[in-house]
């Protein structure tokens, strides 16, 4: 079960002075962010907040300077992460690129690749969605269908991505499609590869679906003959599966899988101050924020000490997932919607709405479990 | 390094343990017998002093090194108190007094003393005072816990050895403070015996012709179990780590979170290794009841979820500012 351990980490030289700064920097934006964009957290789209951002060195922090990064630690990337949460700051344009698509890049890419997509990542020039689940390729994924064929001069790609977050607002996807057919009777999970569609490129078509909050937040992309450059592929042909999970620590485990109500429970501390029947409940929900900023801080340092704490990642965002989806229901026991002012009732009713999606996007929550089942040597 | 003291005393203590705190050790400690054995296996590693300065005697660890120690204890469910007589010995040491040999237990003067009856000596707190009584100063008032862990009133009917104040850094919850923090550690411990014990029947008890852990219905309960005990063990050494940092008393909030977090982890991770061992963990004759009955009482001990909840939430409604800055200054040490 060596997987399932955490070591503490302490807070990296600076982390003071850098959190100030990044307050500092909120305080300025803080009047734009209204209650559904605080409630949002990190779905917030806003393409000037995140050049602001960018502007400031906060998108790839921990990318070498030639490539547009500010050479620093992951411990210190965390601190950017968890204040633009707590905050509630649309930091979606620039989520993606920043957590994911970004350190892809860096790991794998060419050099050319790092040239052109970094720097303008790392500015909020270039704002990236992931193409993973099809139509029928859910929690399974590895049965996907869409297909990057080799033709002369690049690759030419067909199929359908879903539930793209942010597809249509997004100018670039890295998609995991198939290269090559499966070996018969072999591991479905050879034969994919990672690559970069251009979403403006001729047969990309992006139809925005309607969510529940009546918003379009996320997307179905289709492509139809979309012809990609042969530098379209990101790493290695066929080696798509275990490039896309190997990222998976780095999704799973940040302040972004406990701090999405974050902004709610804030509200709910101000509004519930003078309220000693309440103290109990908010008292375990401060135990349990405490309890996962911990362990969510300590896989932050595996990271920084190049492990792959891809277990711990799972248990912190299946854990992290119960305690951020639970809140708006928590809350309501507290406080009855009606008697919440104005701003705290729009988040909450946005949060109570949206936050099943929580032990949804990343992998679902049965998905984290598996994983941490394997680690005990059950499957 | 104090750290690796600290990781090669646990270690020790896990092998002495496995072999001197087997489960006939536990069934006769239950049934009202001493395991002298048990404990002199223990004190050979000299253990008593390990929070205690060098410059007192001790070998001058830190909370957060022995926490690593206290989950051992809580893994055996160790039927000795050497978390009792490792506190007990630094909090004596912290008001100036020698801490006494052998067995040695602590806590507040009209409160229930683990292992009272156990002990050579036992010192009661009032406060931030601290008095150190010779086993025949004290009379008891036999009780135990539902681990059957003895817990004894003490009526006073000798002179103290000792009698000190504690310095304002340990303050006059100590006691309290001093039993969450063991208490946190040894839950942690015990989880992971309970949860290693759930794994290891999953792989092994077959129904409809296969080990029941290859049905993901026990697959889901068990990684539940598993995440709420990584979190037990983070929240223990991080509460340690705060009385390294801060001192004792200014550390009374994590210990709080800590308290609250691995009582609830008790709680949800007790149930599921009984879902798991079904009718068979419910008998006497199984293991499993050593460790799950211990989890139920200690969630009881240093304060229960219920009242550092209400603690922690009072303090956080009367915070000036927001929640975030205040969790995030404690690390970092800067006004919020």
């Amino acid at each position: 079960m060596a997987g399932l351990r955490f070591d503490l980490r302490d807070a990296p030289e600076g982390s003071a002075e850098l959190r100030v700064e990044v307050r500092a920097f909120l305080q300025e934006h803080v009047a734009n962010f209204t209650p559904e964009i605080r409630a949002r957290s990190w779905m917030g789209f806003d393409r000037d907040f995140t050049r602001a951002v960018g502007a400031k060195g906060w998108i790839g922090m921990c990318w070498p300077r030639e490539f547009g990064g500010g050479e620093k630690n992951f411990l210190e990337r965390n601190i950017v992460l968890e204040e633009m949460l707590a905050a509630g700051a649309p930091v979606g344009a620039h989520w993606i690129g920043d957590r994911q698509s970004g350190p892809l890049i860096l790991r794998l890419g060419t050099e050319e690749q790092k040239r052109h997509f970094l720097p303008r990542i790392a500015s909020g020039e270039y704002a990236f969605c992931i193409g993973l689940s099809e139509p029928d390729s859910g929690s399974d994924l590895a049965s996907l269908r869409t297909k990057a064929e080799k033709v002369d001069g690049g690759w030419k790609l067909n199929g359908r991505k879903i539930w793209t977050t942010f597809g249509h607002l997004c100018d670039w996807m890295i998609a995991l499609v198939r290269t090559s057919p499966a070996p018969e009777g072999g591991a479905r999970h050879i034969g994919l590869s990672q690559v970069l569609v251009n979403l403006r490129a001729p047969g990309v078509h992006i139809r925005p679906i309607r969510d529940l909050v009546g918003e379009k937040g996320f997307n179905e992309i289709t492509f139809d003959d979309v012809m990609l450059p042969e530098d379209a592929l990101v790493g290695q042909e066929g080696a798509g599966w275990a490039q896309a999970t190997s990222e998976l620590a780095f999704e799973r485990s940040g302040p972004d899988r406990y701090l999405s109500s974050h902004p709610l429970l804030e509200a709910a501390m101000t509004t519930l101050k003078q309220d000693g029947a309440a103290a109990p409940a908010l008292g375990r929900q401060v135990a349990r924020l405490w309890a996962l900023r911990n362990m969510s801080v300590a896989v932050a340092g595996m990271l920084e000490d190049g492990q792959d704490p891809v277990r711990q990642a799972a248990l912190v965002k299946d854990l992290g997932n119960d305690f951020e989806q639970a809140l708006p229901n928590i809350v309501r026991d507290l406080i009855a919607t009606e008697d919440m002012p104005e701003d705290m009732r729009r988040m909450h009713a946005y949060l109570t709405q949206i936050v099943p999606t929580f032990s949804l996007r990343g992998g679902t929550r049965e998905i984290m479990r598996g994983i941490i089942a394997r680690e005990l040597g059950l499957r | 390094m104090a750290s690796d003291i600290a990781a090669e005393l646990a270690e020790q203590a896990d092998r002495a343990l496995a072999d001197a705190a087997d489960v006939t050790v536990l069934r006769a400690l239950e049934a009202g017998s001493w395991p002298a054995a048990t404990w002199d296996a223990m004190a050979a590693l000299g253990p008593n002093g390990a929070l205690v300065p060098e410059d007192a005697g001790g070998v001058g660890l830190g909370f957060a090194d022995v926490a690593p120690l206290l989950e051992v204890l809580g893994r055996h469910a160790a039927p000795i108190p050497l978390a009792e007589s490792i506190f007990g010995s630094a909090l004596l040491a912290a008001a100036g007094i020698t801490p006494p040999d052998g067995v040695l237990s602590f806590g507040a003067r009209n409160g229930a003393i683990p292992w009272g009856r156990h002990a050579g000596h036992i010192a009661l707190l009032d406060g931030a005072r601290i008095a150190l009584y010779p086993a025949a100063a004290l009379e008891w008032e036999e009780t135990s816990n539902i681990g059957h862990e003895a817990r004894d009133r003490a009526r006073i009917i000798g002179a103290p050895l000792a009698d000190a104040a504690l310095p304002n850094g340990w303050g006059a919850e100590a006691g309290l403070l001093c039993t969450a923090l063991m208490r946190s550690a040894q839950i942690a411990g015990a989880m992971q015996a309970a949860l290693a014990l759930a794994v290891d029947h999953a792989n092994t008890r077959k129904q409809f012709g296969r080990p029941i852990g290859r049905f993901q219905a026990i697959q889901q309960q068990l990684a539940v179990f598993a995440a709420e005990t990584s979190a037990a063990s983070v929240a223990a050494a991080a509460a340690a780590r705060a009385v390294d940092r801060r001192g004792l008393a200014a550390a009374a909030f994590e210990i709080g979170c800590a308290k609250i977090t691995v009582g609830e982890a008790a709680t949800r991770g007790a149930a599921i290794a009984h879902q798991v061992f079904a009718a068979m963990g419910i008998t006497e004759e199984h293991q499993l009841h050593h460790f799950t009955r211990r989890l139920w009482s200690w969630r009881e001990e240093g304060g229960s979820e219920a009242f550092w909840a209400k603690r922690i939430g009072q303090e956080a409604q009367a915070l000036p500012g927001a929640l975030w800055p205040f969790i995030t200054a404690r690390e970092e040490e800067i006004t919020p």
